[in-house]
């Protein structure tokens, strides 16, 4: 099931927060920032109300947006996975472990798949080479990787 | 009021929250109960202790036992012997606590001994979380003093006579900066402070908001009173979770005190303050990116001048410091302007708070007199550099700063001294560096944040520093030529004078800085294609010595087969399909692959 984020209650909530910072001076940062805890990020529609509601217009909104790291535009997933693409996990078949994860978990490199569960990143060498290929989910490192082992740690989350 | 007659301290900062204070915190709780002493020893949970390479840390007073490295299955022996008989855990205490089997307090231990704490005064000693706490230890009392003893201009004079300079790296004479702000025309003023602190390896304004945040409101409205603002403004970096909370919890108690609000101590005097977030953006540590960023805009430098002290938020005049400036103004009007400049160099009064790391013994926050030399601090405080290595040079400053060499370990460090060597003081990051570290790759590494971090307004920072990253890469791939040395040179002077802000006019420093005392190693890696720290990868090569015993490890753990040989003979390293991971060296129980 894809996680519904354009939903009534978020944004009953967004309204809530719309009107607790309407004519404080500067309220569009502090909006953002609780914006996106209740939606999970910024979505288009998102930005819409809040440019209606404090008067300031979409492009500005999505520049603010865009120009901080911190806010982002589409969800992450609960677990992000990342697959170490440093050459020593690469010639030991990382490659074959990202196309494996992208098949199992429905997911992009770079995006979030539909359920908002997982999001796929190919690092950069993370300094693991003995334990090449290596792939970590959140905090959690799984090392001496082979693509049948995949679904299992899948599985786990 | 009850009574302890043990206080049990507990680190609450960001470091041993980390590393489990928390669980320890729970164990004393019920260990007290479990041995009926709950109303006997008191629990605080401190803000940072400093000595973060020690964590978790625990202090037990009036012994003040130092305790490091605790874990929860400790808190049971620190409590039956120490706190129900009386007997310290000498096993437990920090190493160099115990002395020819002396212990020796928190305070009489090296990385203390030599530190002056002003801005630091209450961190690890009070709980941030309790008002009254700070209240006891003189808090508000000079706010009570400025409200009803002292002019506006008083104050004013006062900050100017200490010869307090701003902490966040200009160095900035602070009571100008107040006079400017009070002079400055305007129907409305504000009083800001920049907690943005987003230099790599600095955490003392985290610290100081952790650990003694009231501190920090306190000067605000001081700051207020004086230049004739009724608002402020806290910009905290959304990264120190901890940090907004505590500031969130001391805001609250102070309102209800009514020491923020109206009408504080009855005098008339009103003053209200706000926590703005940070949104990950680095240059908004710049004060008028940060201004931008408070009004709720992209974070982008705006020409100066105007200064936010004529035009600053909204327009207005504002006055923006930083943390642990603030930090040092409730004890200037307390203990006077002459205490305040009897402390330090001739230009640089008072302390200064450092984050030490790298390369280091003691990783930890410390706070020195201005004035005390970096061997002092390096080697002394922080207790020299671990595993026998030779000090190569301390960074200072950050991606702003640049680094210094032996040669002048005996510097007293001040503002003027450190810009004279090519660094600066920056925010207090102190990054200590040993044989290993390749300059090269230092200055690398900051041109790689900086260009990351450029906010792209200004041309020279935006594309220069890219252009620099470029080849810097080049040279540290062993591709680079003489030529690019001097083009590192000119492109890096060019971008100093050009750049529109802070960040872009002190990018290109850590480059020229080690231009400037290791040229030697640049050309190294241009003409000889080596790196004489063995860092680059690409400049290196692994090799197998006659030490191997041919036991196979390597090739075993090699993922791309590079190694061969038979089993009991000498293996070799094929350097064409080697990708220079550096497996097989920590494999090897001979230690008998090197890289050269």
């Amino acid at each position: 099931m894809p996680k519904e984020i354009l939903t009534k209650e978020n944004f009953q909530k967004l309204e809530v927060v719309i009107e607790k910072n309407k004519g404080k001076k500067g309220a569009l940062m502090p909006v953002l920032h609780e914006g996106q805890k209740i939606f999970g990020c910024l979505p288009l529609e998102a930005q819409k109300r809040i440019s209606e509601a404090l008067n300031i217009p979409l492009a500005e909104i999505y520049g603010v947006i865009t120009f901080y790291s911190q806010f982002t535009l589409e969800p992450k997933g609960d677990y992000t996975i990342g697959v170490c693409m440093g050459t020593a996990c690469y010639v030991k078949g990382a490659q074959k472990i990202i196309d494996r994860i992208k098949k199992e978990a429905n997911v992009e490199v770079g995006a979030t798949s539909p359920d908002g569960k997982f999001s796929l990143e190919a690092t950069r060498c993370i300094g693991a080479c003995g334990l090449a290929p290596v792939l970590t989910v959140n905090e959690d490192v799984y090392g001496r990787l082979v693509e049948a082992d995949v679904p299992g740690i899948i599985a786990k989350y | 009021m009850e009574l302890f007659r043990s206080h049990v301290l507990i680190c609450g900062g960001t470091g041993c929250t980390s590393s489990g204070s928390i669980s320890i915190e729970d164990a004393f709780k019920e260990e007290l109960a479990k041995h009926n002493i709950a109303n006997e020893v008191k629990l605080v949970r401190t803000g940072c202790f400093g000595l973060c390479e020690a964590g978790p840390i625990v202090i037990v007073y009036p012994e003040g036992a130092f305790y490091s490295r605790i874990e929860a299955k400790d808190v049971q022996r620190i409590t039956e012997e120490h706190l129900l008989k009386g007997r310290i855990v000498t096993d437990l205490l920090f190493k160099e606590a115990v002395v020819e089997d002396q212990v020796r307090s928190i305070n009489e231990v090296d990385f203390y001994k030599k530190q002056q704490r002003v801005a630091l005064r209450l961190c690890g000693v009070i709980n941030p979380e309790d008002i009254t706490e700070y209240i006891a230890f003189d808090g508000y009392k000079a706010l009570g003093k400025v409200l009803t003893e002292m002019s506006r201009e008083d104050v004013i004079e006062a900050i100017k006579k200490s010869g307090l300079r701003g902490r966040g790296g200009g160095g900035f004479p602070t009571g100008l900066k107040w006079e400017f702000t009070y002079r400055a025309q305007g129907d409305q003023k504000y009083v800001a402070c920049n907690a943005d602190e987003g230099d790599p390896g600095a955490f003392m304004d985290r610290s100081v908001l952790e650990g003694d945040p009231h501190s920090v409101i306190e000067a605000m409205a001081i700051a207020g009173y004086a230049v004739g603002a009724n608002q402020g403004y806290v910009y905290v970096r959304a990264e120190y979770p901890i940090a907004v909370n505590r500031l969130q919890i001391a805001i609250e108690q102070a309102k209800e005190y009514g020491l923020l609000g109206k009408n504080i101590f009855g005098t008339g005097f009103d003053f209200d303050l706000e926590i703005r977030l940070g949104a990950g953006a680095f240059v908004c540590g710049e004060e008028t990116a940060l201004l931008n960023s408070i009004e709720g805009k992209r974070g982008m430098p705006r020409p100066r001048p105007p200064f936010p002290a004529i035009k600053g938020l909204w327009e207005k005049p504002t006055l923006l410091n930083n943390v642990e400036t603030y930090a040092n103004i409730p004890q200037i009007i307390l203990n006077g302007a002459e205490w305040f400049a009897g402390i330090g160099t001739e230009k640089s009064k008072g302390t200064k708070v450092f984050a030490l790391g790298g390369k280091i013994n003691n990783t930890g926050l410390l706070e020195i007199p201005m004035g005390t030399t970096l061997r002092e601090v390096i080697f002394e405080i922080g207790g020299g550099i671990p595993g026998g290595k030779a000090f190569k040079a301390v960074q200072t400053g950050g991606p702003s700063g640049g680094c210094i060499t032996a040669d002048y370990l005996d510097t007293p460090i001040d503002y003027d001294n450190l810009i004279a060597l090519g660094s600066m003081m920056g925010s207090g990051g102190m990054i200590v560096m040993d044989e290993d570290n390749c300059m090269v790759d230092i200055a690398r590494f900051f041109l790689d944040f900086t260009v990351d971090e450029s906010c792209g307004k200004c041309p020279p920072c935006r594309i220069g520093t890219k252009r620099m990253l470029e080849i810097l890469d080049k040279i540290t791939e062993g591709k680079g030529e003489l030529e690019d040395i001097d083009k590192l040179e000119r492109l890096a002077e060019n971008i100093k004078a050009s750049s529109l802000c802070g960040l872009g006019q002190t990018a290109p420093n850590p480059v020229l800085s080690t231009l400037k005392y290791f040229r030697d190693e640049y050309e190294a890696h241009v003409v000889e294609k080596r790196c004489p720290a063995g860092v680059c990868q690409e400049l290196l090569t692994y090799h197998i010595t006659d030490a191997c015993k041919g036991c196979t490890l390597c090739t075993k753990a090699c993922p791309v087969n590079a190694i061969s040989g038979e089993r009991k003979e000498l293996h070799t390293i094929n350097t064409e399909t080697c990708i220079k991971c550096g497996a097989c060296v920590d494999k090897c129980p001979f230690k008998a692959i090197i890289r050269k």
